[in-house]
């Protein structure tokens, strides 16, 4: 026996060990590290070292820091659990300012020069957290605390319960700044993806990858290797660490083969389709300058090998969640490969051999094991060590650490062991999690006490090693070498078994145990949640027995852990309590992602300005030049008005802009609006069928105004169709519809009416486009289309058309339409030299004081003519809302007329579109109020109509609006109320026409 | 001649490029495009006028074709893009046209797209972070419609694992050329 004895200092710590290896009182011989190449970092402010090749928690553990958390709920002390990515305890924020993240484990936190960490959920200090008087209050915060206590008043829910639990809830926090780092996507293809390099992932790696096969093998551990880094034993006659470096070599040298450490797949889609996040600088204090932090990874496999190791479970007794209770498993992994144990004095604590496996290696690196507590009545001997066999840990003790563990021997007797450290181990659980991303559901093997993958795997995923429940090495290298040629093999790759290296092989020895019943204290489930057994037991007798309803109801399972060590206790504790099995009481579902994913690494590239891509209109560097104001449209950065010197509101711009249009000219850069190229002897039936006006006998040469239906008869988009030939139309669309309207006539062309011969293509990007609009919009562009082209009203009228030629031969297309209402025309050329085109126009523009106008203007001037655009096609109108019911066509098919036909749509009271004039012209129009009638209660029931755009006419010197009013065709010179309740605001309006200006076209067809 | 300057898609008088270890990105302005869409039933006409006139064979799904001075890339089913050097083919919409007539509908394009040449040994790890396409295992003559940034975008392998031609939506060549820089900073 080695029992021996230790002294705790109060936060747990061991102060008997003196200075070993520096200040790192906890650190043994050997392992993985390289303790040549010292690390230091600092936890809650104070400083340590590590050394290279540890994590945060190996290295903690090393200078004997135990304690590195508190509980969600409760606030109790906690330190780790695993040493992995299952840990649900040793939660930090990892860094500071930008980069500060929460909730990261320490157990996977690879150490770096100059790491900070700290602790989080506690206040003032982990030693001393002024929230751990929760911790009193346990009797009245379990289970379904939340949902009981804040019932009533109702009121007090909004202003008093939630912000004050919000403010309780959580773990870490952010420091609210923007994260420096650049974060980036990728997309990878191979035959076999592996997923997992332990031993039996490593041995399908080198079966695939020695037959030239395109593999991919991610490792979410910086260190290959799996398990075998954390055991003692070796391969063949070679030390495991040296086996794994030998593969490693092999397949480093093999270019078919891509190894990716520190790469998690985190989930498994359709198709062979697989997440993987890559930590590409996590390891190091900050990511290269242009390079990113972590890369979020698409990866296509035409097969996948899950090789996710297994994941050990605890047992849970009373006060089984002091700082130094940690996993058997992860503690051989911390004193093999990390050369560290939590305490100079352990005991272990085990339903089955490998506990055994755990004290043997501790013993054989010098830690004292006090006691092997095995729940079996038959458990094997273990050399140099103290066995209890069938007794049970029933309590321990430590305020902030352990320091010893009480048991129920056999016997009956209770006996104290005083130790620093317990190892626990309640068997093995396959890592079954990415199994069940479809919606699989693994079954039952009770040799293991354990669920294993079953039933429909997501296609072209085998599963191997432990994650299969092979728990032994020699199992896992040969059904990872077998799964390898078997999945190969469904791909027409031939391969055999690779030679593989002698290997433990001892087989699974366990009696199931989940829980000491003994004790009227906390016996703990669900760490990182604080669910207790008694919490289950709870939900049970309220009747929330799915486990499902369990897990919502207790939390058990939630937040980043995602009950990776807690689950099963969870489930059997419920299934005793229903008196069924555990694969009866069933699992809850897996889901994506099977660790925590930063929200940037999500983003990728896509962030701040570059969210999606602009695009940029011909003349932009030209408008850029001016010193122009743009706004967003559709992703087009269009302009909005062109300041000038002195003018302070853009008011005033606009204002300069429209009613030097309306005196004598103005340019604005129309390419963003949709172009579609129609082609095909059936063009003009196919425009018959989309537009719900007539275009079959539109003549060459000639544009017509078009108004597009959707099938339930509302407008959903308008502009103008150009007949350049027999068989070829351009149809414009709005720029926020390009999109939208191209799609419904491929999806027209190619469904409704195949057998049409149409063809259309988009040519909007082709073009730059500019309107010239004014009284001398002519003058003007007879400076510019070659002489030969007669642009007067007789050869080139309203709504004609055509090709021409500019500034000495260049190719163009003219068409004479107008937004404006006023004589105005557009003019298009190859994109290339729309550039060229603006600053030619607006120099053969001097001498009439051209101005160049931005979508602001456009719009006032519009709605001085009443056209329609988006807000008044808002989804909800119908052509004779807008005054166009004449247009929807009796005489032909097409899209909406039927639907237009419907007496709802059609009633005397339709709302129609009108003008509307302040009364008080000093008065406010404002778009979005509501019309009431001049007389009588403001209310919804009351309501006319509303105001859809508005805008101040410089023209006529007050605030106009456009509105839809019921029965508006015949109100006319009614006065109305705008009102607007929100604000406060109510303003006399009259009903006029919807034409402000030039309502009888003179001007356009000047 | 006419008077107007051309600039080019990302705004300059001439083209940018972009050097980086082992990457070299071009933008090319100098091409012509024109799309041709067979006319219904005359799909095996319009291949065979392309062919005889122009001295072109269209491409199979997935592929480009070259013949003589017109290379040729699939976009749909009897759909095609017909590219040529710029300099000597401005009007290459019309003589298209001019050699299908009435079997096919022939449209403009040139100034729709932008297009960068993505050359060198680092090629394809720049790509996999651009794009899902399976470049590695393709050949050249390939010729691909991917989502780029958000965009649609062709990607013609000029050469295996060395050159690719990437052709993206013109208006949006700003951005475009961002991500091809932003990703080729991360890789290299």
């Amino acid at each position: 026996m080695n029992a021996g004895h230790a002294d705790f200092r109060a936060d747990g710590s061991t102060a008997n060990a003196g200075a070993k290896r520096g200040a790192q009182v906890n650190r043994l011989s050997g392992g993985l590290v390289n303790s040549a190449k010292v690390m230091n970092f600092t936890f809650d402010g104070k400083a340590f070292q590590g050394y290279e090749g540890d994590t945060l928690a190996s290295a903690l553990l090393a200078n004997g820091v135990r304690l590195m958390g508190r509980s969600f709920k409760y606030h109790r002390p906690r330190g780790p659990l695993t040493a992995g990515s299952e840990e649900p305890n040793a939660l930090v924020e990892l860094r500071s300012g930008g980069r500060q993240e929460p909730n990261t484990r320490a157990t996977v936190a690879e150490l770096y020069e100059g790491m900070e960490a700290n602790s989080q959920n506690r206040w003032p200090s982990l030693e001393r957290d002024f929230m751990s008087i929760n911790d009193r209050f346990s009797n009245f915060l379990t289970a379904g605390f939340y949902y009981k206590t804040f019932m009533w008043p109702a009121a007090f829910w909004e202003k008093v319960y939630e912000p004050i639990i919000r403010k309780a809830a959580g773990l870490g926090r952010l420091s609210m700044e923007d994260d420096p780092d650049a974060y980036d996507k990728g997309f990878l293809h191979c035959d076999l993806l592996i997923i997992g390099a332990g031993p039996a992932g490593l041995a399908a790696a080198l079966t695939a990858g020695r037959v030239g096969a395109q593999v991919i093998l991610a490792e979410e551990d910086f260190l290959l290797g799996g398990r075998l880094n954390a055991e003692s034993f070796g391969l063949g006659d070679i030390s495991g660490a040296a086996w794994i470096a030998q593969v490693c070599d092999e397949l480093a040298a093999l270019p078919n083969v891509r190894v990716m450490p520190r790469t998690t797949v985190v989930g498994a889609y359709d198709h062979g389709v697989y997440s993987a996040v890559e930590r590409v600088a996590d390891h190091v204090l900050a990511p290269e300058v242009g390079k990113p932090r972590q890369i979020l990874w698409r990866i296509y496999s035409k097969r996948a090998l899950l090789s996710a190791g297994a994941t050990e479970r605890p047992i849970a007794f009373e006060n089984n969640d002091r700082p130094g209770i940690m996993l058997a498993g992860a503690m051989r992994a911390y004193v093999n490969r990390w050369a560290v144990t939590p305490a100079q004095t352990v005991a272990v604590f085990t339903n089955n051999d490998d506990g055994h496996r755990t004290a043997a290696d501790l013993i054989a690196k010098g830690v004292k094991v006090t006691a092997v507590v095995d729940t079996r009545a038959d458990a094997p001997k273990v050399e140099g060590v103290e066995l209890f066999a069938g007794a049970q840990v029933i309590d321990t003790k430590g305020r902030l650490g352990l320091t010893s563990v009480r048991l129920r021997l056999a016997s009956g007797i209770t006996r104290d062991i005083p130790c620093g450290a317990l190892a626990v181990s309640g068997g093995w659980n396959p890592n079954v999690h990415l199994t069940c991303h479809q919606r699989g559901r693994p079954a039952w093997r009770e040799d293991i006490a354990a669920f294993v993958p079953a039933g429909e795997l997501p296609p072209g995923m085998s599963v191997i090693g432990a994650a299969n429940g092979d728990f032994s090495t020699a199992a896992a290298l040969r059904t990872g070498a077998k799964g390898a040629v078997a999945a190969l093999s469904d791909l027409g790759i031939a391969a055999t078994v690779a030679e593989l290296p002698q290997a433990e092989d001892a087989p699974v020895n366990l009696q199931a145990f989940w829980y000491v019943k003994e004790g009227k204290g906390r016996a703990w489930l669900d760490l990182q949640n604080d669910v207790t057994v008694k919490d289950v037991k709870l939900a049970h007798q309220e009747n929330f027995r799915s486990v499902e309803h369990l897990k919502r109801y207790t939390t058990l399972g939630m937040a980043t852990d995602q009950g990776k060590t807690s689950n099963m206790g969870g489930l059997a504790v419920m299934a005793e309590l229903v008196g069924k099995q555990i694969p009866e009481v069933g699992t809850t579902m897996f889901r994506p992602p099977y660790t925590p994913v930063a929200m940037g690494t999500l983003a990728g590239r896509s962030v701040g300005e570059e969210f999606r891509p602009t695009r940029k209109t011909p003349s932009h560097k030209w408008a850029e030049e001016q010193g122009a104001t743009f706004v967003e449209v559709g992703m087009w950065l269009r302009t909005q008005w062109f300041p000038r010197k002195g003018e302070t509101h853009w008011r005033q711009s606009v204002d300069r802009e429209v009613l030097q249009i309306r005196k004598s000219v103005g340019i604005c850069d129309v390419t963003t609006l949709g172009k579609i190229d129609v082609q095909g002897p059936d063009a003009a039936e196919f425009l018959n069928h989309i537009y719900a006006n007539a275009f079959g006998k539109l003549a060459v040469g000639k544009v017509r105004y078009g108004l597009m239906l959707r099938e339930d008869g509302i407008a959903y988009d308008d502009g103008t169709a150009a007949r350049l030939a027999e068989d070829h139309f351009v149809v414009t669309t709005t720029t926020a519809n390009a999109v939208l309207v191209y799609r419904n006539m491929e999806f027209a062309r190619q469904c409704l009416w195949p057998d049409l011969d149409v063809q259309v293509i988009s040519t909007t990007e082709a073009w730059a486009q500019f309107a010239v609009a004014g009284p001398n919009a002519r003058k003007l562009l007879q400076k510019i289309v070659d002489p030969e082209f007669d642009l007067s009203n007789e050869a080139f009228p309203f709504m004609g058309c055509g090709e021409v030629t500019v500034c000495g031969g260049l190719r163009a297309r003219l068409f004479r339409i107008s937004f404006s209402g006023e004589l105005a025309f557009e003019i298009a050329v190859p994109t290339r030299y729309g550039d060229g085109l603006i600053r030619a126009l607006m120099q053969a523009g001097e001498e009439f004081d051209v101005v160049p106008y931005g979508t602001e203007a456009l719009g006032v001037m519009r709605i001085e003519k009443g056209h329609a655009a988006g807000n008044e096609l808002n989804g909800t109108t119908s052509a004779l809302n807008l005054g166009m019911a004449r247009m929807v066509s009796k005489k032909k098919d097409c899209i909406g007329n039927t639907s237009s036909a419907r007496a709802g749509m059609n009633q005397d009271d339709a709302l129609m579109l009108v003008g509307l004039k302040p009364v008080n012209s000093t008065d406010p129009v404002a778009a979005g109020s509501h019309l009431m009638n001049a007389i009588g209660v403001v209310s919804a029931e009351a309501d006319q109509g509303y105001i859809t755009s508005a805008a101040y006419s410089p023209v006529l010197g007050c605030s106009i609006g456009l509105g839809l009013l019921k029965n508006g065709g015949n109100r006319k010179g009614e006065i109305l109320r705008a009102v607007n309740p929100l604000e406060g605001r109510e303003v006399e309006v009259e009903v006029v026409s919807a034409h402000f200006v030039d309502p009888e076209g003179e001007r356009l067809r000047a | 001649m006419h008077s107007l300057k051309a600039i080019t898609p990302l705004g300059g008088t001439c083209p940018q490029i972009d050097h980086f270890d082992g990457l070299l990105i071009s933008e090319n302005s100098d091409r012509a495009l024109a799309s041709i869409a067979a006319r219904q039933g005359r799909e095996a006409e319009c291949s065979a006028a392309v062919q005889s006139i122009l001295g072109l064979k269209l491409p199979q799904p997935a592929k480009w074709s070259i013949g003589g001075a017109y290379m040729a890339w699939w976009m749909g089913p009897d759909l095609w893009m017909v590219d040529a050097d710029h300099t000597d083919h401005e009007l290459l919409a019309v003589n298209v046209k001019r050699a299908v007539g009435s079997v096919g509908s022939v449209a403009e394009q040139t100034d729709g797209w932008c297009r960068f040449d993505v050359s060198g040994a680092r090629v394809l790890d720049v790509f996999e972070r651009l794009c899902n396409l399976n470049l590695r295992a393709g050949e050249a003559g390939d010729a691909h419609r991917a989502s780029i940034e958000h965009l649609g975008c062709f990607v013609l392998c000029l050469e295996a694992g060395a050159k690719y031609a990437v052709i993206g939506p013109r208006s949006s060549a700003g951005a475009l050329h961002h991500a091809l820089l932003t990703t080729a900073q991360s890789v290299i």
